[in-house]
């Protein structure tokens, strides 16, 4: 078995790219993310589990990445905001952000589109669902009306 | 804040995690969305963390009508089981009002069962707490109280156990299943939860390097359609429990033959409401029936300074639960 106190090497995927990191045995996948590999897309909010602004999907699932020991996720395939659009082109969700003007100050949006990106593959059946499911993503300046229209738009309701 | 660092162990297997906890304050993390705001708020400080997130304790399976949970299987991997949606509603519906889906996506079914409570005293590392530090003095006695237990609190502790599936396991007389270097142990969960007494900083009859490997759900389906689980909490999402209750009736020819009845939110553990239960057996499924068992609910209810309108609260959620089930067909 494998026990360290030591930095620790290990890859992971972000975005599709096989990266090699090397980090303390205590290290979030939110710090990982953030100050290991340079992404700062993916935001730390209240790094309390408390608002949503470090959402990324591991392996296809939304998960807080300051909840998460990045250790943990050695192997794991990791999404962040970086990695969905194409190109220039935006995602369409990244799209019906701006089109719903869903956002105002833009600090929690990149958790509310992966949070989102990962809700409507899970298939919400109708606005209420969707605002229930959103529930783990908070917006202070209020944008919520907007962040629902977006996310509906996008999934078909 | 700095949070002091830790040793990373990552076992193979159940005998090896158990090997790598046998040194002082080990800690196992699964999903680690308690474990790790514990330790950045040094509440808890692990000298090493032993991540068995990958063993295999993940498996959903169904037995004879009941059910096995795999101790690291996620709350959204549970809720969502062919095996437990539509068959096992109490516990399906107990994890969709939990947490949110980040949080439901790590959580795992053994560390949800062994979460700390949200009592702000326990989560201040600066605030007196007995079951963060023993002999500190209990914070929330004489203070800030709202949250605190109606029943099952000590002189020495009043915290609440925060878990939504313990309320519904509960309630389905579920067995936790424990491995340890001397073998496996089952415990009913009635029996897995300690009230504080005078060592409030167990929280469980767990030893030191034990681990949860399943949670075994006795066949329930003689309740099936007459069960529902009720949460009521400050905002309609994404928070903790004020009051829930947990209820399954078996009614034959409009008689309850059978009631089960738990409530969270209001003791240091889930708390079974067994007044409640005897009123209704061998009674009609009426109103006049419900309101008799909410009005025993609170018998021996204890309230502080600022927490005594959960008293109110449990019964009228003890009622509106069981008429949810009585006009269920």
């Amino acid at each position: 078995m494998q026990i360290s106190d030591q930095s620790l090497t290990f890859s992971l995927g972000i975005n599709g790219r096989s990266r090699e990191v090397k980090v303390s045995p205590s290290t979030t996948l939110l710090d990982l993310i953030r100050d290991h590999v340079g992404l700062t897309g993916t935001k730390k909010g209240c790094d309390f589990d408390a608002c949503g602004a470090c959402t990324v999907l591991a392996d296809g699932r939304r998960i807080k990445a300051c909840l998460a020991l990045a250790a943990s996720y050695e192997g794991a395939s990791i999404t962040t905001i970086e990695g969905i659009a194409s190109g220039a082109e935006l995602h369409p969700l990244q799209a019906a952000f701006v089109k719903h003007d869903a956002l105002q100050c833009g600090y929690c949006t990149p958790g509310q589109v992966m949070s989102a990106l990962a809700l409507i593959a899970e298939g919400p059946k109708d606005r209420g669902a969707i605002r229930e499911a959103m529930s783990g993503n908070l917006c202070r300046c209020g944008a919520y009306p907007n962040i629902v229209d977006a996310i509906a738009e996008v999934a078909g309701l | 804040m700095t949070s002091p660092p830790f040793q990373y162990a990552r076992p193979s297997g159940v005998d090896d995690a158990l090997a790598a906890a046998a040194v002082p304050a080990a800690m196992y993390l699964a999903g680690g969305t308690d474990l790790l705001p514990l330790w950045k708020a040094a509440v808890v400080a692990p000298a090493r963390v032993i991540d068995i997130s990958r063993l295999a304790l993940a498996t959903i399976t169904a037995t004879d009508g009941g059910l096995a949970l795999g101790a690291l299987a996620r709350l959204s991997d549970v809720a969502r089981d062919t095996n437990v949606a539509g068959k096992c509603d109490l516990i399906a519906q107990a994890i969709a009002n939990s947490a949110s889906g980040q949080i439901r996506n790590m959580a795992t079914v053994g560390g949800n069962l062994l979460q700390r409570t949200r009592c702000p005293y326990f989560r201040s590392a600066d605030l007196p707490c007995n079951k963060r530090q023993a002999g500190s003095g209990c914070g929330a006695l004489a203070g800030e109280n709202r949250q605190a237990a109606l029943f099952g609190g000590s002189a020495s502790c009043v915290a609440t156990h925060p878990s939504d599936l313990a309320v519904a396991l509960t309630t389905l007389d579920a067995e936790i299943v424990i491995a340890g270097r001397s073998g496996e142990r089952r415990v009913p969960i009635t029996n897995f939860y300690r009230l504080p007494s005078a060592t409030p900083d167990k929280d469980t009859t767990l030893e030191q390097g034990e681990l949860i490997t399943a949670v075994v759900v006795p066949d329930a389906t003689r309740f099936a359609g007459r069960t529902t689980f009720l949460k009521i909490r400050d905002r309609a999402s994404f928070e903790f429990a004020v009051v829930s209750v947990a209820a399954a009736l078996r009614i034959d020819a409009g008689i309850i033959v059978e009631a089960r009845l738990a409530a969270g939110g209001v003791a240091p553990m889930p708390w079974r409401l067994t007044a409640s239960e005897a009123a209704l057996i061998g009674k009609p499924a009426v109103e006049a029936t419900f309101a008799e068992a909410a009005r025993v609910a609170t018998n021996g209810a204890q309230a502080l300074a600022d927490n005594g309108f959960k008293i109110e609260l449990l019964r009228r959620a003890v009622a509106r639960a069981l008429q949810d089930i009585g006009e269920s067909k």
